[in-house]
This record gives structure tokens, C-alpha cells and sequence, in this order.
């Protein structure tokens, strides 16, 4: 009955079910300006996560009453796709998406000079194609190059993974089955060169060693995925433009 | 009523500043300390009609959690257990920043908040409330008002839920072949953890706990971690436009531990 008991999420050497070692991510790959209606747009996979991030704005404010006299407004959608799960997924926005929308908007907001654009909204879309785990984070690591790809000034860009507890050890970088069957996931968004810490959240049960121990890890992931996202942006704007 | 003017974006730096040059003296506007929680008040049974029910009061603000239980069919994927539904309103009552109708995207966090912080902590026994394997579990339904808000609901709301279910009352039941049979002596929700959620809100460069209205609304950040008696830490939310620092993050843990285990200290005084 209870699957977490019956697999080996990981080995006694430190092996995790996909050959990954407790402290690698999963392969990724991270590619800015995929679409050509928008004012800036990310795709990345990681792993078997597959998302696809747009960035309309700075554009008026509709319904113009929400517009704010001293700063653009963010707003951001996360939002599933019916055909990104085992089982289909309804298209309204769910609990989860509408919680998640809220803590993506406020992982990012601290990096964007929102008061250059007054009275304006920026919209961020981030719609996920394919989910295994990990997917409000690899949309805020896409989210934030499409936002750099639109032009607007940043403090930094934000880069996000989770940590987790898989196995009774602390791994970077859960999968599906992970998630599903290990004992805790701990979201984590930073802006790196910055330190700061924008988005932090946990399911699961940590001790305090544990949660200490996966700040620390989570630094090392973190670091890896902001020299992709930014070799991502030098593609796009030296001209080397690749195909969807 | 003169509207609410202290969460107007425009006056937020202000009141910011004004709070941030107390706290440079080492007090908080109520004459707290940073790490003085509001007194706690905890009332339970006060409904009949539910299994369980209770109020908490941090200072002003106000939550009542009602439990109710009804027989119904598992989850397929876990067929010998009973299931858990959390929810959290946010009652016009509570502010004039609240209004009726589908919940925001406040109180759907909130809410989800309170819900993983009992959820993941696996605080219910879930297999003890399986009556007939695969067709009829124990359905338990925590249902949370936001009465009157002075600050951190989502402590309130914690601690009510908690309480509540604590205190709850099921009937017990006789199983005839296919047939369940309620009777009329009644036994407790079995419980397996006590998982007290504690707010810490940054302000500026101060940590302060249990954050009153008007320091939440010149908070940069809130955060909710959610702490077990063995020290183990079942769920967190930052929650706010601001950031934090890495050591943050242990010195809000150490907070939540201690002001968690002062808060079930009150919570064994129910029995």
C-alpha cells in the first residue's frame, strides 16, 4: 500500500533512482526569445519538467482602475496544463495554482525596478507543459530570464530549485517520484549574486539540521542554474538564436 | 466608519518609517518585545452541534475552527484512510478589506497554510479513522472563521484547527457485514502530532513575532513555519514581496520552536 516503503529512492551509496548523486540537478535545458508575440518569453526543461514562460508589458492597465500611480503592477499566472499530468488536469485554476501564482509574483517582484514603468502591468504567463516536479521553481528560473529578455531593469535575476528529503537524506532537486514518495520538498528562490532569499516554502518534515543542511545545499543548485540562465540570455542577444 | 487608509500603498513607506525608528529603540508599537508573543486565549466546545469546536484570541484577532465528521468514501489511492479537508474564510466581519464571496488569493494561502501545516505533519491518524476498508472512511472537516483580524490569522487559525480537533468528539461505530452503525458512545479524533503554526514578520531588519495589523502592513515579509514537539519543522511560507537573508531562516526556525512549544503548553492545559 504505502509505495515509500517498498522503493529504494536512494542507495547506500548516494544513488537516487535516476542515477543522480543527492547533491546534482536534473539535466537542464534553458532557451530565451521562443516566441515572437511577446515581450519576452523563456522555455526550459528540467528534467522531464517541461515549461513555457511569456512576458506581455509593461502595457496599460486593464481594468484601469487597478493601475498605481508610483510603480507597474505585477501580475503572474501559473497555470497547468489539462495535459501536463498522469491524470488530466482540470483547466480552471486550481487552489494550488492560485497560491502558487501569489508566491511566484512575490519571488520575483523583489528583483524588478517596478517603479520605472508607473501606471502600466506586467504580465508574466507561465504555463507548464509537462509537470515532474519542481515546476514552481523552474518557472520562476524561466520567468526571470523572460523578464530580462523584455527589457526590464533587474536587481538580479532570480533563480529558483527546491531541496528535499528523499531517503532520509537531504537531495537537491526532486523528481516525480521524489515528491511523491519522500519526506519533505523545499522550494527555494534567491537572487544569487545578491544572497537574498525571495521565495521559500516546505512540505514535508525537516529537523532544524535538515532545513539548515538544505539552505546550504540549495546555494550549489542555485549557482549552477544562474550561469545557465545567463549563458541563456548571451545566446539570445549575440545573434546565435536557435530554434524552438 | 472612516475608510481603512493603513493599507494604502502610497502610506505604506510612511507608516514603514515610523515603525522602523520604534523598533530602532528595541520596542514594538504595543510595548512588545521582538520575540513576545500576544497573550493567547483558548476556548473550546463552544459549539454543540459540531464534534469540535473552538475560538483562539491572539490579542484582537479572533478565529473560530468548527469540526465536523461524516462518513464517506476514501481517496482510491489510499483506501484505508480517512481524509482531511482544511478550509479557512475570511469572514467580512473580520476587516473591512474583506468581502464576501469566492475567497483571493489571501485567503486561499492562508488557508492552504493552516491545511499543510496539519497535513504534512500527518498530526491525524489517518488509519484509525478507516471504518470499512476501500468504502467508508471517517471524512473529517475542519472548517475555519477569520472573526476579527488585529494581525496573524494564520496563527489563530492554526491554533483554533488544532484545538478543535483536539478536543473533537466522534461517534463510535459497529460494523454489521456491510453496514456501519453509529452508536452512541463517542471517542476523540486519534491525533499523532501537535503542529503549532508561529508568524515571524520582517520589518526593515528586525525580526518580530506574532505581527500585530499595523506592523503586518508595513511588513516587507511574513513568514509561517509550522513546528512540531521533537523540533521538526512540518511546513513554511514566506509570504510578502520583500526578501530574506540566509540566516534568517534558522533564527525565524528558532523562534516558531519556542513560541511553538509555549502555545502547546496551553494547548495541553484542554486535556
Amino acid at each position: 500500500m504505502c509505495l515509500s516503503e517498498s522503493i529504494v529512492l536512494i542507495t547506500q551509496d548516494g544513488v537516487r533512482l535516476d542515477g543522480r548523486r543527492i547533491d546534482e540537478l536534473r539535466p537542464v535545458k534553458m532557451q530565451v526569445g521562443v516566441l515572437k508575440n511577446c515581450s519576452g518569453s523563456a522555455y526550459i526543461e528540467q528534467g522531464k519538467t517541461k515549461i513555457l514562460v511569456a512576458v506581455q508589458g509593461p502595457r496599460e492597465a486593464h481594468p484601469k482602475h487597478i493601475a498605481l500611480p508610483g510603480r507597474a503592477i505585477l501580475r503572474t499566472r501559473y497555470h497547468m496544463a489539462p495535459f501536463s499530468t498522469d491524470e488530466r488536469k482540470s483547466p480552471a485554476p486550481s487552489r494550488r495554482e492560485v497560491e502558487l501564482s501569489k508566491v511566484i509574483r512575490e519571488a520575483l517582484e523583489p528583483a524588478l525596478f517596478l517603479e520605472e514603468y508607473p501606471k502600466t502591468v506586467i504580465d508574466v504567463f507561465i504555463e507548464v507543459l509537462q509537470a515532474d516536479a519542481g515546476t514552481r521553481s523552474a518557472g520562476i528560473t524561466a520567468a526571470s530570464i523572460a523578464l530580462a529578455e523584455a527589457g526590464i531593469p533587474m536587481r538580479d535575476l532570480v533563480t529558483a530549485v527546491a531541496v528535499g528529503k528523499v531517503g532520509g537524506k537531504v537531495v537537491l532537486d526532486l523528481n516525480e517520484a521524489e515528491d511523491e514518495h519522500g519526506e519533505a520538498d523545499m522550494p527555494i528562490a534567491m537572487m544569487p549574486s545578491l544572497n537574498k532569499i525571495t521565495l521559500l516554502q516546505l512540505n514535508g518534515r525537516l529537523t532544524r539540521q535538515e532545513l539548515e543542511e538544505g539552505v546550504n545545499l540549495v546555494k550549489k543548485g542555485i549557482k549552477e542554474l544562474y550561469s545557465l540562465q545567463k549563458q541563456a540570455l548571451r545566446a539570445r542577444f549575440s545573434g546565435a538564436q536557435v530554434e524552438v | 466608519m472612516l475608510a481603512d487608509l493603513s493599507t494604502v500603498e502610497e502610506f505604506v513607506p510612511i507608516q514603514q518609517k515610523e515603525l522602523l525608528a520604534l523598533l530602532s529603540t528595541g520596542v514594538r508599537e504595543d510595548g512588545r518585545k521582538f520575540d513576545e508573543y500576544r497573550k493567547v486565549e483558548i476556548q473550546t466546545s463552544i459549539y454543540e452541534k459540531a464534534n469540535g469546536s473552538a475560538m483562539v484570541k491572539i490579542g484582537n484577532t479572533v478565529a473560530v475552527a468548527g469540526v465536523k465528521a461524516e462518513l464517506g468514501e476514501p481517496f482510491p489511492d489510499t483506501p484505508n484512510e480517512g481524509v482531511l479537508t482544511v478550509s479557512l474564510e475570511l469572514l467580512p466581519h473580520a476587516s473591512p478589506s474583506f468581502e464576501p464571496g469566492p475567497p483571493d488569493e489571501n485567503a486561499v494561502e492562508m488557508s492552504r497554510i493552516v491545511d499543510r501545516g496539519l497535513r504534512e505533519s500527518k498530526s491525524i491518524k489517518t488509519s484509525e479513522l478507516c471504518v470499512l476498508p476501500g468504502k467508508k472512511v471517517w471524512v473529517i472537516y475542519v472548517d475555519i472563521y477569520a472573526m476579527d483580524h488585529d494581525g496573524n490569522i494564520v496563527d489563530a487559525s492554526g491554533i483554533a484547527a488544532l484545538a478543535a480537533l483536539l478536543t473533537a468528539k466522534i461517534p463510535e461505530v459497529k460494523v454489521e457485514g456491510e453496514d456501519v452503525v453509529l452508536l452512541e458512545s463517542t471517542r476523540g479524533i486519534p491525533m499523532a502530532e501537535r503542529p503549532v503554526p508561529v508568524t515571524v514578520a520582517k520589518i526593515g531588519d528586525y525580526l518580530v513575532v506574532d505581527p500585530s495589523l499595523s506592523e503586518e502592513n508595513v511588513a516587507d515579509v511574513r513568514v509561517t513555519m509550522t513546528t512540531l514537539e521533537s523540533g521538526i519543522v512540518s511546513s513554511i511560507q514566506k509570504s510578502g514581496s520583500g526578501t530574506l537573508e540566509e540566516p534568517d531562516v534558522l533564527k525565524i526556525y528558532d523562534l516558531a520552536y519556542e513560541k511553538g512549544k509555549e502555545i502547546r503548553s496551553l494547548l495541553a492545559k484542554l486535556g
